[in-house]
Order: C-alpha cells, then structure tokens, then sequence
C-alpha cells in the first residue's frame, strides 16, 4: 500500500548509492563524463537536431547516441521507436543497475524528473496533425511513447521489473527532486532500494523557447563570470540506484557514496526569475545541511545551480553567501553547466553524478570558461583541474516556477 | 506530535459543469452526460467533440491575481479548485506560507499554450512569444497556486496517466505523517485544446475529452473539523498493455475492502465498453452503490481522478454513506484506487 505505507523505519536509515548511469554530451557512462567534468571539458557544438538559424543562439551541447540497431528482430523495431530521451534514460538505467547489480523480477519504486518526457515525438504529433490533417498513421505511437509515464514503463521492461512510477515535473529542478524522493522513500523504510534520477532530450520548443526569453548565449556559457550572457541546453540523462546501507553491506555492494541531505521550497517571486535576495535558495540550502545534521563548515564543495544567466547566478550567489557565511571564501564552487550545458529535468541527477565522481576521486570539476569571476560571489570559483579532499558535496537545482531544492552528498568509507 | 492519521478537510472542484463543488455534485446525481460543444479542428470540416468549462457566471476574484492574468485556462481551473477546498484556512497567511504542501498532478499539462507556443516557432521561432513559453511548464499551475496562496513550502508537480492523482494523495499523506507539512492540496488539473481531443479520439472514438479541477485539501489529525478519513491508497500497479491492465485492476481491487451495502464505488469508467473491461472485471462483485462521474463529465484524465475522490468525500460529508471505495484505471500506466470513510 502506498498509503498507510507497509512498512515504515523507526529511524531513518542511512541510504547509499550502489549504481550510477550518466549520459551527457561529454559521452555515454561513468568513466567518459567522469573524465571530461575532471578536465572541465565543454561540449557545445552547432546544433544539428533542428533548425536554429533563425534563433539567437547556435550551440547546445548534443549527445552522440549509438546508431539505432537496423536489425528485423522485435528488440530491434522497438528500439528504433524509441526517442532521444528514451534512449538515453535507458543507457543511463541500464550502468547504475548493471554497476548496482541488481535483478529483475522484483517491485521497485521508479521515480523520474523530466521536463518533456519524449516530446520530440509530440512536437512530430503536432507537425503531422497540422500539415496532414487527413493522415493518423503513426499518430498513435507518437502518443503514446511521448508521456513520461511510458518512459517509465520501459525502463521497467528493459530491466526487468515493474512497480510504481513516480514523475516529477519541477522544471529544472525536477532531478532532484526525484533523487530527494527516492531518498526520502529508503530512507523511511517504505523501500529498501530505489531507481531514481532525471533525463531530457533537445528539442526544438524548449530551444525556442529559452531563446525567445533571450536565455540562451549567444557566446558562450560563462556561469559566475562578470560577462555572462546566458545559459547553453545540453541534453542526458543520470540514474542513480538507492539502497538502504545494511542490505547494500549485507551482499557486499561497491558503494559509490551516500546521499545524507535534501532540501526543498518554492520561490514564490516569479514564474521565470529568482527573487533577487535568494531567500528560497538560502533556504534549500540549508534545509538540506539540517536533514544531514551538518553545517556549511563540513561541506567541500558545491556543485551550483550555475545557469550563467545574469539573474540566476547573481540569486545564486548572494544564497550561497548568506548560506555559508564564514566558510564563503575558502568554499570551492563550480557549475559543470559550462561543459555540459543544462539539462533541464536531468539537470540536478546528472549534476549530483558530478558529485559523486568528486567525492570518488576526491578532484574538483572546473570551469575553464569563466574569465573574471563577478565579485558578487565571495566562494572560491574553481578555475583549474585540481585534487581536493572532498568529503562532502552539495547539489542545488533552482527552476522555473520557484521549484528549488538542494542535495548532499558524502564520501562512502 | 507523531501524526499516524490523514483527513480530509476540504474540497473542490472546477468542471464543465460549473465553477464549484455544488455544481460538480448536481451533474453527478443527475446522471445524465452534459452536453457536448463543438471544438474546429485545424484542416477539418467536421469539429470534435469536447466538454469545455463553461465561462463562470460570477468571475472569481483570483483571476485577477498578477500571476494568472496571462496563464492558461489550466491555472484558474487549479487554483480555483484549490481555494475553494482551503476555505477560511486561506486567511491563516502565516500557516499556509511555512505548512502548506501543495501537489498537482497531470497529464497533458498545460497544452493549449505548448502547442500554440510550439506553432508559433515552427512558423517563425525568432518570434514566438516569450510570455507563452513560461507557461507551458508542467509546473506553472503549481507555481500559480504557490504564488496565489503565498505558499512557500513543498510543491510538487506530478506528471501520469489519471492514476497520478492518487499517486499524489499518497504523497501528501506521507508528507502529513513526516511532519513535512501540516496541510496538503492536492489538486488534479487538465484542460481542453483540439491537440488532446484529437489524440483522444484516435484511441477511443466515442471517448470525449473534457477539463478541470479536482481539490483535496487533506490535513493531519491535529486539525479539527474534518468529514472523512483517508484511509488507504493501494500500490500503483503499473501496466504496459490491455491484458496487463486487467491483472493490475484486479491487484488494485484486491487490496481495498470488498466492501459492503451502504458503501460507494466511485469508477473511472466511462461506459466505453472496450475500454472499461478490466475495471468492470475487477469490480464486478462489489455490493454497494456505484457512481462513474466521466459518464457524465467526460474524460479529464487527473482532473477527473480527482473529481472522483471530491464526490466520493462528498457523498461522506454529507451522510449518504459509510465509506467509498475511489477505482482509478488510468489512460496509460497504472491501476490504483483509494479508500475514505
């Protein structure tokens, strides 16, 4: 039952990652991104999915997805039905359950974030149902594989089990949330193990539609940068395989790290813009270190929200600010946005990757682009490939609509 | 205080029978389909068939708010709904900025204003208009409501086939029993545009697409004046097919109570023979009374799930029953249903 719930911790218990998927325009797994967010690697190119010449900006950071297989066999027709976003959910699910290794077979919560689910099979729906009035065939299909819940369901069926689906729609903030969900479900009992994460694809409405707000750099994506003019779209995807510690001991899994905070609320500002006092991502912030019974002090890096538009970074930094207070100077901060772009609902779980590769190989992910830093921030940008101690990292999402939340991260010894 | 119980202490609804639970309640105890109205489909002689919420007789003041004067039809719809299950609790500004969850649940969203955004860019995207785009997030209707409301804490936007709406029941109530929040809106919003009628009509011809809101406005037990309990939502179980569908309708019956004479069942049937075979199967034994409000409302996919859970607390609130079993077979993903009593 989800409601009252089965079964229920009668103290938190400690949640631990065992599996993690990522695809991003850096590559596809763990050991491609891992490598390109130590070297600060940008991964923007001209976009080519879609027509952009009458758009502002040019460039996104694309994901080069293996050839869909042209095979007769049925695993193979389906495969080729399958859109972009699918694609690289299913990539991304497939590493953190392999690397997890679990089995099929079993109920298991799935909760996703995305912000459009496979909507470049709706944007083919409407181009059809404009152009061809008269003609439905293959309309069904694009209906049908274009809701996030189907997404879901075939995460499900590719690796081989089935429970409830839970997607969560918080803009750019949708990741993580779906990791602080998944986290909150083990953490309380009601499951041992959870799939949890983000995943987006480009497509052309969400491209025009931040180049229509004069979101999108017409340069280059520069976040925390004195200069910056806007934010670069990536596209991807992160799973990560939650697990409560002492079944994940009890069978001697790898553990990759340890979520031990989150923290979530609403700016009820604006629909597209900050408050410009940060109170909201101040708040998340510190929500997240509460839920952890830690301070700013034990945190050692912070994997900002970082979109490089003027608004978004100037919030942001005043929050971390205020947030870290005396640990503000001397805390290392950066936004893999500058190498990846931003990922919309995959944003937060890929970015919480990010983190656990810190914290795993205890180096910083720089920014290479940034070239005056704007005072406003009084952290400590991270501007250079550099090892670091990091035991503790810190996530945070700031989206459309006020949905903010922020995630930790430990060092699994 | 540890909280082990959830209840409901509001409820509203937007529906195209009308701006307000009464209205709502009046169409279902009638029991007749309301009329249809006709919708142009681009490129068609022949228009399609819709429900639409009719233009309120009294405008609600809300409307006006800053937020919701350029927002989709889905935002009034959701914060209406949504004021009109809070009640007086709304002047509690300080309670509802810092323990007021919010959760609304979809499936097409806001899909007036994405496929008129989405026209707008193929004709010429160095043009599309930059107030339409914010709007066609999933989550504007909730960053309405938050907006509206003055709602800083937890606000969640979920996105399923009709079964999401319970999904988010569940959700509230686990927010409630952590102490996350002290109160929990819980609102199922849809509304109408020739693309969704459209994609509705190539699966069940019969089939009519409507829009609305449903609000639950659930609390913990340390509230006072409630009129019914939540008592169980089921586990969501999941389906990829028709034959699955089946299997997950009878799993989700098997886990409610088989109730009894003086109890209601409130279907998501839609007298579409094909298309209600697995929630009739499931339910084919159940003794009490039945209501299937899409009958007469439409299909409304959470909005309509939501309109369940609103009549059957209704039916509660006012004494015809002992308790109500809600069935949700939903559109594409799941089978779940809850209890209130």
């Amino acid at each position: 039952m989800l409601f009252p719930p089965n079964q229920t911790a009668a103290a938190p218990v400690r949640v631990v990652v065992t599996g993690a998927g990522i695809v991003t325009a850096l590559g596809l797994g763990w050991r491609a991104n891992a490598d390109g967010f130590r070297a600060g690697r940008a991964a923007f190119r001209p976009v080519t999915l879609f027509d952009v010449s009458r758009q502002r900006a040019r460039l996104a950071a694309e994901v080069d997805l293996p050839a869909a297989p042209e095979s007769d066999d049925a695993a193979s027709r389906v495969g080729r039905r399958l859109d972009r976003a699918t694609r690289m959910l299913l990539l991304a699910a497939g590493e953190a359950w392999g690397q997890a290794g679990w089995t099929g077979g079993e109920r298991l919560p799935l909760v996703l974030g995305t912000t459009g689910g496979g909507m470049t099979l709706g944007e083919a729906y409407v181009k059809q149902a404009l152009a061809r009035p008269a003609l439905s065939r293959g309309q069904p299909t694009r209906i049908v594989h274009y809701q996030a819940q189907r997404q879901g369901l075939e995460v499900g069926a590719a690796l081989g089990f089935r429970g409830p689906i839970t997607i969560i729609a918080n803009a750019c903030a949708s990741g993580t949330n779906a990791l602080g969900h998944a986290w909150e479900l083990v953490r309380t009992g009601r499951t041992e193990r959870a799939l949890a994460g983000g995943y987006d694809a480009l497509c052309q409405l969400t491209f025009a539609g931040f180049d229509s707000l004069q979101a999108l750099s017409p340069t280059r994506c520069r976040p925390f940068d004195a200069g910056r003019d806007g934010l670069a779209l990536g596209e991807g995807a992160a799973i990560l395989a939650l697990e409560s510690l002492e079944p994940a001991r009890r069978r001697n899994a790898e553990i990759l790290g340890e979520i031990i905070g989150y923290g979530a609320a609403t700016d009820t500002h604006h629909l597209t813009q900050p408050h410009p006092g940060g109170d909201t991502a101040c708040a998340t912030m510190t929500a997240a270190c509460a839920s952890a019974g830690i301070g700013p002090a034990q945190v050692d890096y912070v994997n900002a929200h970082g979109t490089g538009t003027p608004a978004n970074d100037a919030t942001e930094a005043l929050a971390i600010n205020r947030w870290a207070g005396p640990r503000a100077p001397t805390l290392p901060v950066s936004s893999t946005k500058a190498g990846i772009g931003h990922l919309l609902g995959a944003a937060g779980a890929a970015e919480a990757v990010a983190c656990l590769m810190a914290i795993r190989g205890q180096w910083l992910p720089p920014q290479l682009s940034l070239i005056a830093p704007d005072p406003a921030g009084r952290f400590r940008i991270v501007q250079a490939p550099a090892d670091a101690p990091v035991r503790v990292a810190l996530s945070n999402s700031f989206g459309f609509g006020g949905a903010n939340a922020s995630l930790l991260l430990r060092r699994w010894s | 205080m540890v909280v082990s119980r959830v209840f409901v202490r509001g409820l509203g609804a937007v529906s195209p029978a009308g701006w307000s639970l009464p209205a709502l309640r009046a169409a279902a105890e009638h029991h007749e389909p309301l009329p249809v109205q006709s919708l142009a489909r681009p490129g068609w002689a022949e228009p399609l068939r819709v429900r639409q919420v009719p233009t309120p007789v009294d405008r609600p003041r809300i409307l006006a708010h800053p937020r919701l004067r350029r927002s989709s039809a889905i935002s009034h719809y959701a914060v209406a709904a949504a004021l009109e299950a809070l009640g007086p609790d709304v002047a509690d500004g300080a309670w509802v900025a810092e323990r007021l969850g919010i959760v609304v649940c979809v499936m097409a969203g806001s899909v007036c204003y994405s496929r008129r955004f989405f026209e707008e860019t193929l004709r010429d995207p160095a043009t599309a208009s930059p107030l339409v785009f914010p709007e066609t997030v999933f989550n504007a209707p909730a960053s309405h409501l938050a907006a509206c409301l003055g709602a800083g804490g937890s606000n969640y936007t979920l996105v399923g086939d009709n079964g999401a709406y319970l999904q988010g029941v569940a959700l509230a109530a686990d927010w409630l029993l952590n102490g996350r929040v002290a109160g929990c809106l819980v609102i199922g919003a849809e509304e109408t545009d020739w693309i969704m009628a459209d994609a509705l009509r190539l699966f069940r011809r019969r089939a009519v697409h409507s829009a609305g809101a449903g609000a639950l406005y659930l609390v913990a037990e340390d509230r006072a004046q409630t009129f019914a309990e939540l008592v169980a939502v089921t586990d969501a179980f999941s389906f990829a097919d028709r034959r699955e569908q089946v299997e997950a309708a009878r799993r989700m019956r098997a886990q409610l109570p088989a109730g009894a004479p003086g109890e209601l069942l409130c279907l998501s049937t839609r007298n579409l023979p094909g298309a209600d075979l697995a929630e009739e199967n499931a339910w084919g034994d159940w003794p009490g009374a039945r209501l299937a409000p899409k009958v007469v409302l439409g299909e409304a996919f959470t909005a309509a799930a939501a309109w369940q859970c609103v009549l059957a607390c209704e039916s509660l609130r006012r004494g015809k029953f002992k308790a109500a079993n809600v069935s949700v077979v939903g559109a594409s993903q799941q089978a779940i249903g809850a209890r209130f009593a």
